[in-house]
């Protein structure tokens, strides 16, 4: 195990960041998102979680893929190229790091999007352990030990020192390379920091969350369920809930055209919109609640059954920061599963 | 507001179980104390559950235009929430006759971010203590000023009057509130040179996610199909570019709701990134009412908003050069 002195951050992040990209949450205009650090940005430790997620990294929530030019009778057409240098990311917390798993599931498999392969193999993940777990934490739910991160480097902030594990080659690797800033310590410390983060962990409100009605090969249960007509009444079919989830990867590609020249990009999607998977005859989910219930049955319903996992990672940003509160945690609760009274 | 939610919850019974509606919009329970939905009651029973406290921000004037279609709906509406149910009734998107307007009394509603954003985190109950929210927490017991974490909209709240209702609960009626010092940081951002501005507004609005959630949530945008839904138009709603797409959205949307935003301030309260979209709004207002002379949308059903009428007293299009703006 590592050793630096939360003071000293700003170092580590300058000696990373002197021939790569480091990407970090960064404060702006009120708002903490993923941005990319310059010389003299501060980390904040209080702040646990990023409005948007770590996805917009990996997969920003807009894209240019290609363009295409048209002089007179001559086309000309400009792929983008997927990225190729190194980059680093700091500062992920548990939820999000299940979150890329789940990106990983669905972009790496067959066929493979090539755009979001190539920033996975280009970028090396360091994680920080939860200090101060919010309310709306429901990781534990998942599985997830926010005090063991995982990703390429894991860190723990125990007092007045950060404390760093590499758990791959590429982890390794970031570690030598700042060598000169860290020393070595024994795993006391972090331990201790965990054992107190555990202690507040026991003690999350939605943490015990009934999960026992989803999951694999529930669908017919599900789908016609009442419970739907009332609950999606409040949504407001905004993209909120989408946006900022780790795990939502729908995407639409739209082509934007000035003048001669045309660029092709890929942006999100959202299940929650009226034009989603808009096709030639219409869409298939005219009303909201069959675009509401899409979004739920997509995370805790189709996604265990062609991937073995739930794709909720229990982050809580979409119970923190839907406009009126109608969020996946009530929805999980009013399908039943005995222990959610 | 115990004692409100009280005579609410039997009154909605009251008047499902004497016919006067069939269901009430009004608002429900969260996982804590702080999450309440806007929901339907559509039986006596159910009303008991409904939820009035200080945190009951949510506009709920804009169901109204898909919940209100048949039947008879009772709504709350708080003072500020009664302009936009006016002005959904101005743009006929709603009809009188089948809903039933209990108008609520109101001290003003939190922002919970407001909270958070003074350290307090872990969130678990927040109670009312006359002046004081008492707020228990993961990390223990902390006590705040209510008045320091009102919503954006409550701290400058033009009105305490119902502009529209059935009956009122407390009867008492609140009077407008004079200085309201809403119009302060137009004229802060006013005094600023074109670069500051320029940057204010670019910091703010490259926040954007282009959730819609200001749209959505807006009981003045109500087209049946919005210009950035419509895929032929060539201004995707989904796209976040900052070089165009945001600030496109944004100042179309502000001149479209421009003498129909009642500065309901819903925009802002929902906005995920905090972008403080009412004052775009604001300086419409200001406008109209310098251009125009005073005129606040949704006091009335039955008025024509400045934008919309022509009299020969009309400001020139030249006014705005001629005061000497940048
Ligand atoms: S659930 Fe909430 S955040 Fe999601 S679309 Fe509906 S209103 Fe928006
Ligand atoms: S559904 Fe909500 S809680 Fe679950 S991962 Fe997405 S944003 Fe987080
Ligand atoms: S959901 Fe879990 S991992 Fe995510 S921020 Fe909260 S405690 Fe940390
Ligand atoms: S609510 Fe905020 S983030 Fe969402 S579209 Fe409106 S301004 Fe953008």
């Amino acid at each position: 195990m590592k050793k630096l002195a939360v003071k000293d951050l700003n170092k580590f992040f300058d000696a990373i960041s002197a021939d790569q990209l480091l990407y970090m949450p960064l404060e702006k205009g009120g708002s903490v998102n993923y941005g990319i650090y310059s010389r003299g940005d501060k980390y904040d430790p209080t702040v646990l979680h990023t409005v948007k997620s770590v996805k917009d990294v990996f997969f920003p929530q807009c894209e240019s893929m290609a363009s295409f030019v048209t002089a007179g009778k001559k086309f000309e057409v400009a792929p983008i190229a997927p990225v190729d240098q190194s980059f680093t990311v700091f500062g992920v917390r548990a939820c999000d790091v299940r979150g890329m798993e789940a990106l990983d599931k669905v972009f790496l498999s067959d066929p493979v999007d090539s755009y979001y392969a190539a920033r996975r193999a280009h970028g090396t993940v360091i994680s920080v352990a939860c200090s101060a777990p919010e309310e709306t934490c429901f990781c534990t739910a998942f599985g997830i030990d926010p005090t063991n991160p995982g990703a390429d480097i894991q860190a723990v902030i125990a007092g007045e020192d950060i404390l760093f594990s590499a758990n791959t080659e590429k982890g390794i690797a970031l570690l030598d390379k700042v060598a000169d800033l860290l020393s070595d310590t024994d795993d006391s410390a972090a331990d201790d920091a965990k054992a107190s983060i555990k202690e507040i962990l026991n003690k999350l409100p939605l943490a015990d969350i009934d999960l026992s009605a989803w999951g694999e090969g529930k669908t017919e249960e599900l789908f016609d369920r009442p419970e739907w007509d009332e609950l999606c009444k409040s949504c407001l079919g905004c993209g909120t809930c989408t946006y900022v989830c780790p795990t939502c990867q729908c995407y639409d590609i739209r082509d934007y055209k000035v003048g001669d020249k045309t660029t092709r990009y890929r942006c999100w999607d959202s299940c929650m919109y009226s034009d989603f998977t808009m096709a030639a005859h219409g869409t298939n989910r005219p009303d909201k609640k069959q675009r509401f219930r899409q979004r739920f049955m997509h995370k805790l319903v189709y996604f265990p059954d062609r991937y073995g996992m739930f794709s909720c990672v229990g982050c809580g940003r979409c119970v923190a920061k839907c406009p009126v509160s109608m969020n996946i945690v009530k929805v999980i609760k009013a399908m039943g599963g005995k222990n959610n009274g | 507001m115990q004692e409100i939610e009280k005579t609410l919850r039997s009154r909605c019974a009251e008047l499902i179980n004497n016919g006067t509606c069939d269901k009430v919009i009004a608002w429900d329970r969260g996982e804590f104390f702080y999450d309440n939905s806007p929901a339907t009651f559509a039986c006596a029973d159910c009303a008991q559950k409904l939820v009035y406290d200080c945190f009951c921000g949510a506009n709920l004037s804009k169901y109204l235009i898909q919940y209100a279609k048949e039947g008879k709906t009772a709504v709350l509406l708080k003072p500020c929430d009664t302009y936009s149910f006016n002005q959904l009734l101005t743009e006929h998107r709603i009809s009188r006759e089948n809903i039933y307007v209990i108008g609520v009394g109101c001290d003003g509603m939190v922002d919970i971010d407001k909270i958070r954003a003074m350290g307090i985190k872990g969130i678990t109950a927040v109670k009312e203590d006359g002046e004081d929210l008492v707020v228990s927490t993961l990390y223990g017991e902390k006590t705040v000023k209510k008045a320091d974490c009102l919503l954006e909209k409550c701290v400058s709240c033009k009105s305490k009057k119902h502009y529209v209702f059935d009956e009122l609960i407390p009867e008492a009626d609140g009077e407008d509130v004079k200085e309201n010092g809403r119009f302060d940081m137009v004229e802060k951002l006013e005094a600023m040179t074109a670069e500051e501005r320029f940057e204010f507004w670019q910091e703010q609005l490259s926040k954007c996610i282009r959730c819609n959630a200001c749209r959505n949530a807006c009981p003045a945008c109500t087209c049946r199909k919005c210009v950035f839904d419509n895929p032929h138009s060539g201004v995707a709603s989904k796209a976040n570019a900052d070089s165009f797409e945001e600030k496109m959205f944004h100042i179309v949307r502000a001149f479209h709701v421009a003498g129909r935003c009642t500065d309901c301030g819903e925009c802002s309260r929902v906005c995920p990134q905090n972008i403080p979209l009412h004052l775009l709004n604001r300086k419409f207002i200001k406008e109209i009412n310098e251009f125009y002379g005073e005129y606040q949308a949704g006091e009335t059903a039955d008025q024509r908003g400045p934008l919309v009428n022509y009299t020969t007293e009309d400001a020139e299009p030249t006014a705005v050069s001629d005061r000497g703006d940048n």
